[in-house]
């Protein structure tokens, strides 16, 4: 199906945060910190406060009041300490943006600036093991003695795998427009992911009851995770309605977005496996070590695929991490799976050559009958389906394993395979569906990241109630509507479907009006393992004179439940397996080291894949049937696109050039070198 | 962003004229209005040259003048520069997108400053933007800059495309300005970084670039080629514009212009030299490589651009020979 809002987003009518037109707006700027540690002695904003337009600078010489449960990045000027450079420390508030600006440049921090430290290290004394890791898993686990694995097995490996600062680059800035109204409500347009968990969060933040805040978020151009939760500019916008009485607009700038909303932690990932002579795993332990803020604990869950993947006597899967002054990592698309997997499949390439077999047959080898860390049983599991399916179409019979012999004038060529996977959960939401002159109208407060949750929500509806889509109109991101689950954990869909499915079930029962709730079933669902799996076949061409990689094809299979729509499916795939090469190749957040904070903060320097880099990106899929999922039968599809990508992409290198770069991305520089 | 006032220029003189200090001329802007944006540049008047009538490209006998508020993507496309000078159409359609070479004139690009990250951050320290503050890139994020040329004060390369071909192909930068007009050979219109790097090129203030001239092409095969780790819309991490003249498998004439490695477009004489005269063989293409990068001296993250740009001669030179 073709989007919904497509026509009003191509012609620009589809309103952003930044776009709604709210009487007497003024705009907010904020002041970051120009050090990466260290106590504000003073603010001086006399000189901010006598220019023009200005009505009012916001800093911690005068903490603007925020609830006692306010907590971490958002708790902004609540204290004097600086946790990282870059912080929001101030904030002029104008008549314009550019009144706003000129006036933030003007605001003298004083600073106490203390010696700092922003780098990870596996030495680092600070390491510590969190108590658990988002969002919610233990921290370590493991049954059987890894030692023992590994002194029995026939062939082991060792290996340890970095991957660099991340961060999304939704093509919408945050931005965020909020005003009080006269009985104290306060209204929050929001470049969000979650009208109910924005309000809910804004509402705690301030010290209010949930039904006086109000946060529309009705397009939001992409999040990726970094709208997942409420970021700092929702809470400046309405502190800084709130000192000047009047509506306050923030679109944060690109580099702003690079420091305030969060990147993926860097991590260095140690993994040691041992198999039999057969390929069957005796050991498995995967340790990965990842930073936070000392504002806040943000503790990546990069090592759970190991409690999913692969059967195994002896399993250890750990986590540790540290705290420098550095800015809160947080949600990036698939965290957790994608970094881990990456380091995961790529060991698992290592360990099919060390072994001479296979990584299609290894996989399939060690395909386990339950999950590997629960023991629970699977929903469904279509792994070796995926790898088989993805196989078969690309002539992986026909493959040389041996690495470095395929040539074509400069380009050296490989092929890799990896394994994806990613939970299937969904979570409590609510419904209404109600008629309205021969029409349905479906409430319920989703959000559309630009992943075509409208459209989705739509034929879920209309298949329901057994009319033509165009009868239905769906209207979300609104937390006035029915309180629903974000757009997080690629449990959207299965949450919201839940929900509109069984409110259209309550319709019909009257014809008038449908409600649902579905906390109570969801509580029901069985006790299983649910996840969704694939598995990406990448071809590159590695340049022998220039260490250039270009990946001529990438094809992820994918055995995700019940796809609802071809169209939605094929663009979420193929968006997160771009994603994924851009991983693999040349995303890379550079963390300043003698100043703190980072560079690259733009999209001249943070490179992410153009066009020309993906000519050939295939995504299918196989049907699944899961009953134990939701009334769709569905699986998330929006981040599993990105897991395993870079492993399928850095063993095709490993294929082609005959040498292993155990560091993210793969650029020409780290071809190029081991080779001279 | 600073408050600024604009004045188009009606011509060269009247541009000239209007400059005093504080003064900038804007091109196309894709590059001053960003750095504007970001507090690096700070004019108090801008003069837009963009529309004065230096937008054609003639042919003088066997030269071509090309004015400098030719478009980027015109000047990519012109027959004669695809046919006489196929390594410039090439080297202009390697840099940016179409949308900003649409945009972009010849004088801007010549101008256009380095993209090293700490000069673009007004909050961190950076020789180039405030002299003496220091040069953080040096122990820091250098990945993409300098091997050649450069100095303790400033490791930045020009980042771009055409005037490496520009250089290689010997192109004449004719300038007005206050000083009156003169004629800078190429490579000569930017300098070394010394203990000045603030200052990108010859240029005096108020001197106007109105056009670039090109001597006949040289004689043999030309080629232009970017190594970049994405396949478009990258700033080059080596690149190279070069030509061969052979006779009877003697080198007469050879022209090699390296991009990404140095503060300018780096010609690469003693790699030039090494082979005027001698065999083109693959040995004396790798010796001639060699000669130039003996002259690198590389820092921990930007190693790689020695083998980088040794290949690059090397392999350009046996494909421009056979
Ligand atoms: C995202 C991005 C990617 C890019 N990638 C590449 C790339 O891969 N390769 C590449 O080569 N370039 C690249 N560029 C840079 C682009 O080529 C330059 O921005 C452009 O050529 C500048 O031309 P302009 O006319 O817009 O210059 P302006 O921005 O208008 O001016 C640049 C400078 O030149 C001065 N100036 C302009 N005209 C004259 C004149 N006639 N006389 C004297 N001074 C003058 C201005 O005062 C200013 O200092 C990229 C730019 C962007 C934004
Ligand atoms: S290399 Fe040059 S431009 Fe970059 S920080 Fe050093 S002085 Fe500044």
């Amino acid at each position: 199906m073709n989007r919904i809002e497509g026509r009003v987003k191509v012609t620009g009518l589809a309103t952003y945060a930044a776009e709604y037109p709210v009487e007497g707006v003024t705009y907010a700027y904020p002041v970051q910190s120009q050090v990466a540690k260290g106590r504000i002695a003073r603010v001086d904003d006399r000189e901010a406060l006598a220019m023009p337009g200005v009505l009012a600078v916001l800093s911690s010489e005068r903490p603007p009041e925020l609830a006692p449960e306010a907590e971490g990045e958002l708790a902004l000027f609540q204290s004097r300490e600086v946790a990282y450079r870059g912080q929001i420390v101030a904030a002029v508030v104008a008549d314009t943006y550019e009144n706003a600006r000129a006036a933030a440049a003007v605001v003298r921090v004083e600073y106490q600036p203390q010696a700092h430290d922003v780098h990870l290290s596996t030495e680092h004394p600070g390491l510590y093991r969190p108590k658990t890791v988002n969002p919610g898993f233990p921290t370590d686990t493991g049954h059987g003695d890894v030692e023992a694995g590994l002194a029995a097995a026939a062939t082991t490996i060792d290996v340890t795998y970095t991957t660099p600062v991340l961060h999304n680059n939704p093509m919408e800035p945050h931005a965020s427009l909020a005003y009080w109204d006269d009985l104290g409500r306060l209204m929050v347009y929001d470049a969000s992911q979650g009208a109910t968990s924005g309000r809910d969060i804004i509402a705690r933040t301030f010290g209010l009851p949930r039904d006086a805040v109000r946060v529309v978020a009705r397009h939001v151009g992409g999040g990726f995770g970094s709208k997942g939760t409420t970021r700092p500019q929702a809470v400046l916008a309405a502190m800084a309605a709130r000192e000047v009485g009047r509506p306050v607009k923030i679109a944060l700038t690109r580099h702003q977005m690079y420091d305030v909303t969060g990147y993926r932690t860097p991590t260095i990932q140690r993994l040691r496996l041992g198999a039999d002579a057969d390929g069957r795993l005796t050991a498995l332990e995967h340790v990965a070590y990842e930073q936070s803020s000392t504002v806040e604990e943000f503790a990546e869950q990069t090592a759970v695929p190991g409690r999913v993947m692969y059967g195994t006597p002896a399993l250890r899967t750990a986590h540790r991490l540290v705290r420098l002054d550095v800015a809160t990592p947080s949600w990036m698309r698939a965290p957790g799976e994608c970094p881990g997997m990456y380091a995961l499949e790529s060991a698992m390439d290592e360990l099919a050559y060390a072994a001479g077999l296979d990584p299609v047959e290894l996989r399939v080898l060690n395909d386990p009958e339950t999950e590997p860390g629960s023991g629970r049983p699977f929903s469904s599991r279509n792994l070796v389906g995926c790898l088989r399916e993805g196989a078969r179409r690309f002539d992986w019979e026909r493959r040389d394993p041996q690495p470095g012999v395929r040539r074509d004038g400069e380009w050296l060529i490989g092929t890799g395979v990896a394994a994806s996977t990613y939970p299937a959960r969904r979570m409590p939401s609510k419904a209404v569906v109600a008629a309205q002159d021969g029409e349905f109208l479906v409430q319920i407060a989703a959000a559309d990241i630009g992943t075509g949750a409208r459209t989705v929500l739509t034929k879920i509806a209309a298949e329901t109630l057994g009319v033509a889509p165009d009868q239905v109109h769906v209207e979300i991101g609104d937390s006035d509507l029915p309180d629903a689950f974000l757009a997080g954990g690629s449990m959207g869909t299965a949450s919201w479907g839940s929900a509109v499915f069984r409110a259209c079930e309550d319709f019909q029962r009257d014809g008038k009006e449908g409600h649902a709730d579905t906390a109570e079933e969801i509580a029901k669902d069985a006790e299983l393992a649910r996840h969704a799996f694939g598995a990406q076949f990448a071809e590159v061409r590695v340049n022998a004179v220039t260490g250039e990689v270009r990946v001529s094809r990438l094809l992820g299979v994918f055995a995700a439940g019940h796809i609802m729509d071809a169209t939605l499916a094929r663009s979420q795939f193929i968006g997160g397996m771009t994603m994924g090469l851009g991983m693999a190749l040349m995303e890379e957040t550079y963390t300043d080291e003698e100043f703190g904070g980072f560079l690259r903060r733009d999209l001249a320097q943070y490179h992410i894949p153009a066009n020309a880099d993906v000519p050939n990106l295939e995504a299918v899929w196989l049907e699944e049937e899961d009953e134990e999922l939701n009334p769709m039968g569905s699986k998330g599809i929006g981040e599993i696109g990105i897991v395993g990508t870079a492993a399928a992409i850095g063993n095709a290198v490993f294929h082609a050039a005959g040498h292993r770069v155990r560091d993210l991305p793969i650029t020409p520089a780290k071809i190029l070198m081991p080779r001279f | 962003m600073k408050q600024f006032e604009y004045a188009r220029a009606a011509s060269p003189a009247d541009a000239v004229r209007r400059f005093e200090p504080g003064t900038m001329y804007l091109g196309g802007g894709t590059n001053l209005v960003d750095l504007m944006r970001l507090g690096v540049a700070q004019p108090d008047r801008l003069v837009d040259v963009s529309h004065l009538p230096l937008d054609a490209i003639e042919q003088d006998g066997d030269r071509l003048r090309i004015g400098a508020a030719v478009r980027n993507t015109d000047l990519a496309a012109h027959p004669l520069v695809r046919v006489r000078y196929p390594m410039l159409a090439r080297a202009v359609l390697a840099g940016a997108s179409g949308q900003v070479r649409n945009m972009a004139t010849i004088g801007g690009n010549l101008l256009q400053r380095t993209r090293c990250g700490y000069y673009q951050d007004v909050t961190r320290p950076c020789n180039k933007r405030r002299p003496g503050s220091g040069c953080p890139a040096i122990e820091g994020d250098h990945g993409n800059l300098a091997i050649l040329g450069a100095s303790d004060s400033c490791v930045a390369t020009h980042p771009s495309d055409m005037a490496v071909a520009l250089a290689a192909l010997g192109a004449e930068v004719h300038v007005t300005g206050p000083g009156g007009d003169r004629v800078i050979p190429m490579p000569g219109l930017h300098r070394l970084p010394g203990d000045t790097p603030e200052r990108d090129t010859v240029l005096e203030p108020g001197d106007l670039i109105t056009a670039v001239e090109l001597p006949a092409p040289p004689p043999g095969p030309s080629i232009y080629r970017k190594v970049r780790e994405r396949a478009s819309f990258a700033f080059a991490l080596v690149s190279i514009a070069a030509a061969l003249d052979l006779r009877d498998g003697v080198v007469r004439d050879c022209r090699i212009a390296l991009g990404g490695v140095a503060h300018v477009p780096w010609r690469a004489e003693r790699a030039e030299q090494a082979l005027i005269g001698g065999q083109a063989t693959g040995e004396a293409f790798l010796a001639a490589a060699e000669a130039e990068l003996e002259l690198a001296r590389p820092l921990p993250r930007n190693a790689f651009k020695v083998p980088l740009a040794r290949n690059l001669i090397v392999r350009t030179l046996e494909e421009l020979a056979s």
